[in-house]
């Protein structure tokens, strides 16, 4: 066995034996998605940095930073940010007034069915977009660093690995998968950054030189220090796909459910307040080392080495030696069914990693990287298995009158079906660019999830018209204009690897929706509200504002 | 669970205490500005960055450009923020608790 499985394996045993010890407490729907309310403050918020440092930053970012620079960075910026829209507007009062998901706040004052049908189906949408590219980043990573280990068996690995977190252990096994996750990704972080800062000796002045040094292309022939901005998103819509995906990063957390639902596990409001602030500071740290993984893949071991030449562990160490030979063993490793894409830049950290620490660093950063999309996974398959289960089973399907048992029963389910369809999807996937879905997740948190959830927290006149207008406008818009943008529509060289959905040019030129689709959510609900009267509604207002300020009757 | 019992004239009549007005009024004065100020300071970001690159491009300190400095001051801005409403919330919680306990010896 390769050192990086032992130490993925080690990972696997701990989090399993957690798994069993917390079976006996996910009896009941409490103990199943709130972890009887008992985790303390400090904890989640090492939980909600868990949940949220997804592959997606850890590999994706270090990887942009290290070819785009600046721009890459703007992602670090945006995930830290958003987290002000988190602590000052919705962690406090969705715990609050809420009980298990993010539909309970929505349908507080709207009590019929479309409106829980509605943010049910969001809710599904968004933990399935952000799981399947989860899991396809999960495959590429071990098909690339693990010899023999394909891309199917590592997506079923996970797979099954998150469904029994998930079914035995429920809320409480998640939360210490992802408080471990959280401590070992930012170790694992911290080291990278000082490993590359060493090299700088310590000096911030020597490394920054370094970095601006490094440089990127823009369009055919000029390049530009990667310290300057406008690498990633240049050409005549770059400015605008910048601020728009800063519109989707900075609201979209405050609507991403399975997010929220980690509030609902913590006593109270006060403590939620403090996940908030200790996630803050978690992963604030974490997104300012990106600077230096990013700069230090970029400066130590050099985009050439990176980018286009990536196979197995052994090929990284190879090719680290030998770049010239490339191409050659690219053609060999596709042959032997790896999966080669064309530039796969998520590598960087796990080369600088090799290139620094040498073979058993390498395996544990990239068991971290791992260990990390198993945490994330397991989070949004119990934020999909509640909306099922406690939103449109128990809710609107059984009126609430079921009972606990037959509950908990279709929250299992639900987390296999996730698992099953996330499975298939994943491997039927492969070879798309998928790393859309993630910006496409947050899109649609913005659009769908944030105007409903920040206008019924307070607007008193907001009701149930507006509500449904408001989320069906939010997630029509920012689904139809991914679909028919630069993400998905696309006219690929004929040898591509890694292909566009649609092979046509894009009718919508911006990557990111939310610049529309977040105004048209917030407008539809507005308009939709308007439209129509509620007394029901606007009477139900009182008892929300009063949980929702001072705690009173809020779910112990 | 334990205030399911209030009535929608309770919860009505204690929305209308001068008590619970002030404490609503008093997070406001904070949350509103706090929530246009961070929205200002980091749209002001993407917004430069895309439209005036001239002028983001330009030397700051060292070797960082002014929009390096900007993006790095959105940390310090993101903490010093947090910092801020930890210590108000201090005083929100300490009203919000008179509340709770008048509201439960009056209802009970």
């Amino acid at each position: 066995m390769s050192p990086t499985v032992v130490m993925f394996v080690v990972f696997v045993a701990i989090t399993l034996v957690i798994t069993y010890f917390a079976s006996g407490r996910s009896k009941t729907s409490r103990g199943f998605y709130s972890a009887h309310r008992r985790i303390s403050g400090f904890q989640n918020g090492w939980a909600v940095a868990g949940d949220y440092m997804s592959a997606a930053s850890f590999l994706g970012i270090t990887g942009l930073i290290a070819f785009f620079g600046f721009d890459g960075f703007m992602y670090s910026v945006g995930w830290l940010v958003a987290y002000l829209t988190v602590l000052l507007l919705v962690a406090e009062p969705l715990r609050n007034t809420g009980k298990y998901t993010m539909a309970d706040v929505i349908s507080f004052r709207n009590r019929g069915r479309g409106v829980r049908a509605i943010a049910a189906i969001s809710t599904l949408i968004i933990t399935l977009f952000y799981m399947i590219a989860q899991m396809v980043g999960a495959g590429s990573l071990v098909n690339a660093l693990i010899p023999g280990f394909s891309f199917n068996t590592a997506i079923i690995v996970v797979g099954v690995l998150m469904l029994v977190y998930v079914t035995v252990g429920g809320m409480l096994a998640t939360t210490w998968v992802q408080t471990i996750k959280a401590g070992l990704l930012l170790g694992a972080s911290a080291l990278l950054s000082v490993l590359v800062l060493s090299h700088y000796h310590f000096s911030l002045g020597d490394f920054f030189a370094a970095a601006a040094n490094a440089h990127g292309a823009v369009g055919a022939g000029t390049t530009k220090s990667l310290l300057q901005p406008g690498l990633f998103f240049s050409g005549r819509w770059g400015a605008l796909d910048l601020l728009s995906l800063g519109i989707a990063l900075v609201l979209g957390t405050a609507g991403l459910p399975h997010i929220l639902m980690r509030f609902y596990t913590v006593p109270s409001a006060k403590a939620a307040r403090t996940s908030v602030a200790w996630a803050m500071v978690l992963i604030g740290i974490f997104y300012l080392l990106t600077t230096f993984m990013g700069f230090g893949a970029a400066t130590l071991v050099g985009q050439a080495r990176i980018g286009p030449h990536v196979g197995s562990g052994e090929a990284i160490r190879y090719i680290a030696h030998h770049p010239a030979q490339a191409p050659a063993l690219n053609a060999d490793l596709q042959r032997d069914g790896y999966i080669v894409p064309v530039k796969n830049d998520n590598l960087a950290a796990i080369v600088l990693a090799q290139s620094l620490g040498g073979d058993l660093f390498l395996a544990f950063i990239a068991a971290v990287a791992f260990a990390t999309i198993l945490a994330v996974v397991a989070g949004l398959t119990i934020a999909a298995s509640s909306a099922f289960a406690h939103d449109i089973w128990w809710t609107l399907v059984r009126n609430g009158e079921g009972d606990e048992v037959e509950q908990l029963q279709v929250a299992r389910m639900t987390a296999a079906v996730v698992a099953v369809i996330s499975i298939v999807l994943a491997i039927w996937l492969k070879n798309l660019n998928v790393a859309f879905l993630v910006g496409l997740a947050f899109a649609v948190a913005a659009s769908a999830n944030v105007p409903a959830i920040i206008l019924t927290l307070a607007w008193k006149r907001f009701n149930r018209a507006g509500t449904i207008s408001g989320m069906i406008a939010g997630l029509v818009s920012s689904l139809a204009l991914i679909a028919i943008g630069p993400a998905v529509m696309g006219v690929d060289p004929a040898d591509a690897v890694v292909r566009h959905l649609i092979q046509a040019p894009p009718i919508f030129p911006l990557a990111n929706p939310g610049l529309v689709s977040v105004p048209l959510g917030f407008i539809a609900a507005v308009v939709g509200t308007l439209l129509s009267r509620d007394p029901e509604s606007e009477a139900l207002y009182a008892q929300l504002e009063v949980r929702a300020t001072t705690g009173l009757g809020a779910e112990l | 669970m334990e205030h399911h019992h209030l009535s929608p004239g309770d919860w009505e009549s204690i929305q209308a205490d001068p008590a619970f007005r002030q404490l609503v009024a008093m997070k406001r004065r904070f949350i509103v500005p706090a929530t246009i100020f961070f929205l200002v300071y980091y749209f002001a970001l993407p917004i430069l960055v895309g439209f005036a690159p001239a002028l983001m491009e330009r030397q700051a300190i060292g070797h960082l450009n002014a929009a390096y400095v900007f993006a790095l001051s959105q940390f310090a801005m993101a903490w010093i923020l947090l910092a801020l409403y930890l210590q108000r919330a201090r005083k929100f919680d300490f009203m919000e608790a008179q509340i709770v306990r008048r509201v439960r010896s009056e209802f009970r």
